[in-house]
Order: C-alpha cells, then sequence, then structure tokens
C-alpha cells in the first residue's frame, strides 16, 4: 500500500542522505521525496511516498525514527490529510491542437505560464493522481518535458507536526 | 578544564578534542598517526593522562578499543588520520556496529578548504561509514568540537550503543577557541529512555505464568547493559530453562543446570529443539539474527513470543512478536521480577516439569560429543582443557569460523564481558586485536586469543604491538590448515569440492612468534595439550603462540542447514 510520510529532521548537511541511504540500504521503495527547510531554520521537512506491506512501513518507520537526526514523523496515511504535488510540463502546441491544449489545461485548472510559437509550459497543482489524469488526457504525442516536485502533504484540521 | 572553570583559556581545536577526552574520562586510545593528525598527535604528546596504543594497522586499532570496550563496558576510542587511515577502521567500525558496542571514532580529514577537491588522502569519511554507524560528525566549526565530542559520546553509549564517527579536518586541529565542555547534554532529536511503555508487561507476566512449556532467549542486550542480576532472579523465579545466543554467552551462568547451551545453526540438541517445541518464548534483548532462527517459516511454531530490547526496529523485524517490550533488559526485568514474585505460586509447577523431563531427555543425547580416543588432536579437546586450566575465569576472544563454535561450545562463561567475538559481522582478524583491548582493560586478568591459522593472518602484524606493550596474550591457534567453516560446507553442500579452502605456505608460526619476541610452541599430540597450556599460563611477560595442529576433518555440530527450522539438525 502506498504510504506518506511526513518527517521534520534536523537541517544539517547530511541528513538528506541518511534518509535516502536507508531506503537504499534496507531495499524500501521511494516513490517520490520532498525536502526543504521549514519556518524554524534548523528543521527541514521531508515528504517520503513509499510502498510496502505493513511490516515493511512498520519496519520503515521504526528505522527512520532511529536515525539520530530525524525530530519526529508522521505517517500522514494513518489520519485525514491533505496531499498536493506541482507539475511543469512543457508541450508541443504548433499544430492544430493548440486550442484543445487550452482548453484541457482549464478544465484541469492548470496555468500556462509561458508560450512559444510552438509550446506552451503548463503548471499544474493537485495530488498525484489529479496530474496523472492530465498526462493521460493530453497524451503522449506533444509532450517534451516533465517536471515534477514530488509530493508534499500536511494534515487536516488543528494538528501539526511540530519539531 | 571543565565548565566551572570561571576564567576562559584559549586552546586549539586538538587540545579541546584531547581535553573532551579527558573530561569523558578516557584513559586509552588507539590509534595510527598520519598527515591529518599530526596536530591532534602533538597535543597528544603533551599530555600525561592519556595513554596512546600504537597499532600496527588501523582495522587493528577499532577491533582493539572494540574488545576494550566489550570487556570494560567503557567506550573505545580510536583516532586514525584522514584516507586510507579512515578505510581501514571502516571493517572495525562496522564489526561494533553490528554488535552494538560503544565506540568513538576520530577520523582527521583534509583541511576544510581542500574537502571536496580529490585531495591528497581525502575521503568522505562521513559518507563511507554512514551506513555502519550509529550516527557521525563532520566537524565545520571549531566552536562546534566540544559539544560535538559530547554528543559523541552520548549517542555511543546510550539506548542501544554503537560507534560513532567524529571527522574533523586538519585546519580545525589549528584553530584557537574557548574550551567550555557541557556536563550534560540533551537532544532533542534522541532521548532514550530506561522503559517506553508498561502496558505490555502484565500480558507477559500472564503469559509467562500460563507456560507449559517455557523458553527463554537470552542474547548480548543482557550484556551490554549489564543485566545479569536482573536475569538471574527472573530465572530464580521462574525455573525455566534458557539459552543463549552467541553474543549473549555469560550472561547467565554456562554450568548452571537451568542453561541449556547455546542455541542456532550451531546451538545444542537441547536448545534448538526447547525452541522449536515450546508454548512461551520471552525473548531477552535479542534480535533473532537468521543464525538463530533458521527458517523464520519454521521458527518457533506454537510459542507466544514476548520481546523485550532497547531497539524498537528490532521487534517484529524478522519474527512477528506477541507482546513488545521497548525499554533497557535491565529496567524491564526489575519490573517483570517485581511483578512475578507475589504471583510465584501461579507457576503451573507440573508441567514445568514435565517440561524439563523432556529437555533432559534431550540432553541425554550428548549433542556435543566428539572422539575422545583420536589421536590427532581434536579442537573441542584443547577448549575443554584450556576451560579447566583456567578455572573458566579467562576472557576469550576469537577469530570467525569454526574455532569461534567451539569456543563458544566448549568454554563454559559463567560470567559476562568474558566472551569477546564478533558475531554479527563475523570478521576474521578481530580475536588478535581484540584481545589487546581485553588486556590493556585488565592487565592482569589471564586473555586467551582462540583461533585458526586463516583468521589470525588476517591481523597478525599485531604481533608487534603486543611486544610494544608487553601483553601476555595467549594465542590458542587451532590450527587444521583449512579454512574450517568453508571446508566443512564444502563437505556438506558441494560434494567435497574444496575450493581455495586449503591453506598453503603457512609460516612456521613458533618462529614467527620469536621473531617478534614471543614465546612459540607447537603441539602436535593430545597428550601434550595440558602441559602446553600450563606452560603458557606461567609466561607473563610476553604473548605465548600455541600451534595446536588439530584433526583437519572435524567439524562443528550440531548443525542447521541454511534454511532448515530448528528441528531439523545434522548431529555427530
Amino acid at each position: 500500500m502506498r504510504h506518506i510520510i511526513s518527517i521534520l529532521l534536523e537541517n544539517e548537511a547530511g541528513a538528506l542522505s541518511r534518509v535516502s541511504a536507508l531506503f537504499s540500504a534496507r531495499g524500501y521503495n521511494i516513490e517520490s521525496l520532498a525536502v526543504a527547510p521549514t519556518n524554524d531554520p534548523s528543521l527541514s521537512r521531508m515528504t517520503i511516498v513509499t510502498s510496502g506491506t505493513e511490516e515493511i512501513i512498520e519496519q520503515i518507520i521504526k528505522q527512520l525514527n532511529k536515525l539520530i537526526d530525524v525530530v519526529t514523523l508522521d505517517d500522514m496515511t494513518e489520519g485525514k490529510h491533505i496531499e498536493r504535488e506541482l507539475m511543469l510540463v512543457k508541450v508541443n502546441s504548433g499544430d492544430e491542437k493548440r486550442e484543445e491544449l487550452k482548453r484541457l489545461v482549464d478544465i484541469f485548472r492548470g496555468r500556462i505560464i509561458d508560450v512559444t510559437i510552438d509550446t506552451y509550459t503548463v503548471e499544474l497543482t493537485g495530488d498525484s493522481e489529479k496530474l496523472d489524469a492530465f498526462l493521460k488526457a493530453i497524451g503522449e504525442a506533444p509532450i517534451l518535458e516533465v517536471v515534477r516536485s514530488g509530493t508534499i502533504g500536511i494534515l487536516r484540521g488543528a494538528q501539526a507536526l511540530q519539531g | 578544564m571543565a565548565s566551572k572553570n570561571k576564567e576562559k583559556v584559549e586552546l586549539t581545536g586538538a587540545e579541546i578534542l584531547v581535553a573532551a577526552l579527558k573530561c569523558e574520562g578516557v584513559k586509552e586510545i588507539f590509534g595510527y598517526p598520519g598527515g591529518a593528525v599530526l596536530h591532534i598527535y602533538d597535543a597528544l604528546y603533551r599530555q600525561n593522562d592519556i595513554n596512546h596504543i600504537m597499532v600496527r594497522h588501523e582495522q587493528a586499532a577499532t577491533h582493539a578499543a572494540d574488545g576494550y570496550a566489550r570487556a570494560s563496558g567503557k567506550p573505545g576510542v580510536v583516532l586514525v588520520t584522514s584516507g586510507p587511515g579512515a578505510t581501514n577502521a571502516v571493517t572495525g567500525i562496522a564489526t561494533a556496529y553490528m554488535d552494538s558496542i560503544p565506540m568513538v571514532v576520530i577520523t582527521g580529514q583534509v583541511p576544510t578548504n581542500l574537502i571536496g577537491v580529490d585531495a591528497f588522502q581525502e575521503v568522505d569519511a562521513v559518507g563511507i561509514t554512514r551506513p555502519c554507524v550509529k550516527h557521525n560528525f563532520l566537524i565545520k566549526n571549531v566552536k562546534d568540537l566540544a559539544l560535538t565530542i559530547k554528543k559523541a559520546f552520548y549517542v555511543a553509549t546510550t539506548g542501544r550503543p554503537g560507534p560513532v564517527v567524529v571527522d574533523i579536518p586538519k585546519d580545525i586541529t589549528a584553530q584557537k577557541t574557548e574550551f567550555d565542555y557541557p556536563e550534560t547534554i540533551s537532544m532533542r532529536s534522541y532521548a532514550p529512555v530506561d522503559i517506553a511503555d508498561k502496558s505490555g508487561i502484565g500480558n507477559a507476566i500472564d503469559f509467562l505464568l500460563a507456560a507449559k512449556r517455557p523458553m527463554i532467549y537470552a542474547g548480548g542486550g543482557v550484556i551490554i547493559d549489564n543485566a545479569s542480576t536482573e536475569l538471574a532472579e527472573t530465572m530464580h523465579l521462574l525455573g525455566f530453562p534458557l539459552t543463549h545466543t552467541l553474543m549473549g554467552l555469560g550472561g547467565y551462568p554456562a554450568t548452571d543446570k537451568q542453561f541449556i547451551g547455546m542455541l542456532g545453526m550451531h546451538g545444542t540438541y537441547e536448545a534448538n529443539l526447547g525452541m522449536h517445541n515450546c508454548d512461551v518464548l520471552l525473548a531477552v534483548g535479542a534480535r533473532f539474527d537468521d543464525r538463530v532462527t533458521g527458517n523464520v517459516d519454521k521458527f518457533c511454531p506454537t510459542a507466544k513470543i514476548i520481546h523485550i530490547d532497547v531497539d524498537p526496529s528490532s521487534i517484529s523485524k524478522n519474527v512477528k512478536v506477541d507482546v513488545p517490550l521497548v525499554g533497557r533488559v535491565s529496567a524491564l526485568l526489575r519490573e517483570i521480577n517485581a511483578l512475578l514474585k507475589p504471583r510465584k505460586n501461579e507457576i503451573d509447577t507440573e508441567a514445568l516439569k514435565e517440561w524439563w523431563a523432556q529437555i533432559n531427555e534431550w540432553r541425554s543425547k550428548d549433542c556435543l560429543k566428539y572422539d575422545k580416543q583420536s589421536e590427532k588432536i581434536k579442537p573441542q579437546y584443547v577448549l575443554e582443557k584450556l576451560y579447566e586450566i583456567t578455572e573458566g575465569d579467562a576472557y576469550v576472544t576469537s577469530d570467525v569460523g569454526q574455532h569461534q563454535m567451539w569456543a563458544a561450545q566448549f568454554y563454559h562463561f559463567n560470567r559476562p564481558r568474558r566472551w569477546i567475538n564478533s558475531g554479527g559481522l563475523g570478521t576474521m582478524g578481530f580475536g588478535l586485536p581484540a584481545a589487546m583491548g581485553v588486556q590493556l582493560a585488565f592487565p592482569d586478568a589471564t586473555v586467551a586469543c582462540v583461533t585458526g591459522e586463516g583468521s589470525i593472518q588476517m591481523c597478525i602484524q599485531e604481533l608487534s604491538t603486543i611486544k610494544q606493550y608487553s601483553l601476555p596474550i595467549k594465542i590458542i591457534n587451532l590450527n587444521n590448515g583449512y579454512l574450517g567453516m568453508v571446508r566443512q560446507w564444502q563437505e556438506f553442500f558441494y560434494q567435497r569440492r574444496y575450493a581455495m579452502s586449503y591453506m598453503e605456505s603457512l609460516p612456521d608460526f613458533v618462529k614467527l612468534a620469536e621473531s617478534y619476541g614471543h614465546a612459540g610452541f607447537k603441539i602436535t599430540k593430545p597428550e601434550d595439550v595440558e602441559g602446553a597450556l600450563k606452560e603458557a599460563m606461567k609466561i607473563k611477560d610476553r604473548a605465548v603462540f600455541l600451534d595446536f595442529i588439530t584433526d583437519p576433518d572435524e567439524n562443528v555440530y550440531p548443525m542447521i542447514p541454511a534454511g532448515g527450522g530448528q528441528n531439523e539438525m545434522i548431529l555427530v
């Protein structure tokens, strides 16, 4: 099953590699990983999307907790949460499909953020499934480049992950 | 030097490191100098409180510090230079990591401005050691040095202990700042507790009292947490049989009748069948290693499992447990003992009596028997005699292979911290340098290094260190001319195709030992074994190399073949 694990870790050189090395050394999956500093400059927030059996997820969480740089973490999948991913897509818009592409971007509530005679660059946010759906809708043919940020997530309600 | 001192003096990074080590109570450092650590060596030269042991290879420095830590319970400290100094230390760091041994390893690094440019003797020590340390640090500012050393010792010695590497660039060891060593430390991301959660204890007691065929399986956690007294009380209250892992030996007295031998791949018949047939298993500071469980699908098929461990990630990692108890072994056993005491009468003594009758029947099989009439020296016999002559009171280090298993089976460890071996990583070359560390921690004790002609050659250069520091180590070389455990597997599972397991061109170990200034004896007949051992014990001013020429065909029994269950043992 797919799990979204949010981690607060010390914002120190090497902290990211401790987490990624843990996943590779123990053979765990990483679907995506996003990391950046928080409002507290001494902390980084990392969101990992992973998958595995319940036993594997339990081990992943225990092993992450064991890392000295990890301050706290939460398996978001267990509670109500919001997840978002940002995607930038450069598409070939030079042919008769230019109008249809524009309509699709509107339907998915995306924005065209750069235009040339032959291309559109589209910005789209949403959960991963929505981004997948957009790519499916426009088809393989016009895509020149896809950049995705990886998923980030936050708990619904007043609850917050704090260091 | 401590923080009480009002008037702050400016010290160099090197001086701060040495002062910090003194504050930690460090008496011995094991190391080897080189360019990046010259300032540190100069600071060591200018003081007399810390004794530096000069090894002949950095691997030996880490093993010696490891042996020192295992025997004394104090953290081992290592100092090596950058580049090859650090990489040579890695095997010893990984060895300590696998067995949860507290160690602080200081690695020199190229100056800050040269990091990342492939400088001479530059290696990413923090990157290379990351998977085999509990934690590591790169110092980027001399002002962080004292606090980082404090953190390193704190992390290495608390919770589930382990090695911590501190990488210090050369320029930082020359820069000056005020020295202020904190007396205590707390880290928001690391806060080990004595007991994480008491809620499972009641459940555990109920399982233990309802047991009809109970087993206690105790590992290295008992030794590391100095929990032998608590364990002995649990054993006394319950009257249950106990088996030890390789790492647990000595946690509970081996000569006590409730001890039924080591378990696992080369465990006793009674211990493995006891595990296979038990209905309640109390695992104490053990981690269900594959050498213990055999095939996990066939492991303890009828047992409810209670697991005490300080590391939550050890719980339900390999084997799903019913009652997890996270915390220090000593603290949890104390809780359990207190609750058991008033309910002792609830133990099903009738069922327990039957269970003991069954265990004793298995025991009567005498699974460790060997041919005592042989004209060749049997390795088991050497170890039995070693046990007798040292009255079970020696510190025994070992390397890895058949001799290690025989030492575990035939030297009956009655006290913790006497059995010093590389259990998790299985590092050949560990035994001799580890013995140096043990002998330095306990100068008057008898220290025996049980080894083989394969393992001993992996760190044999340390005969020189041993001479330099006059360490009277007894080297018990069980020389069968083969990498015995490899040969045994090839005999059993590869139709006797002995690929690369025969050792040719062995040195004359007697002459070799003598050339270093030690005593050496070669023993070829069983009737000379006892005399040679007695003779060796009399030599106190140098090491003794006893080269026992043993039966090359002897195998370690019992044996659970890979993939087998605990009831599927090959017996002699």
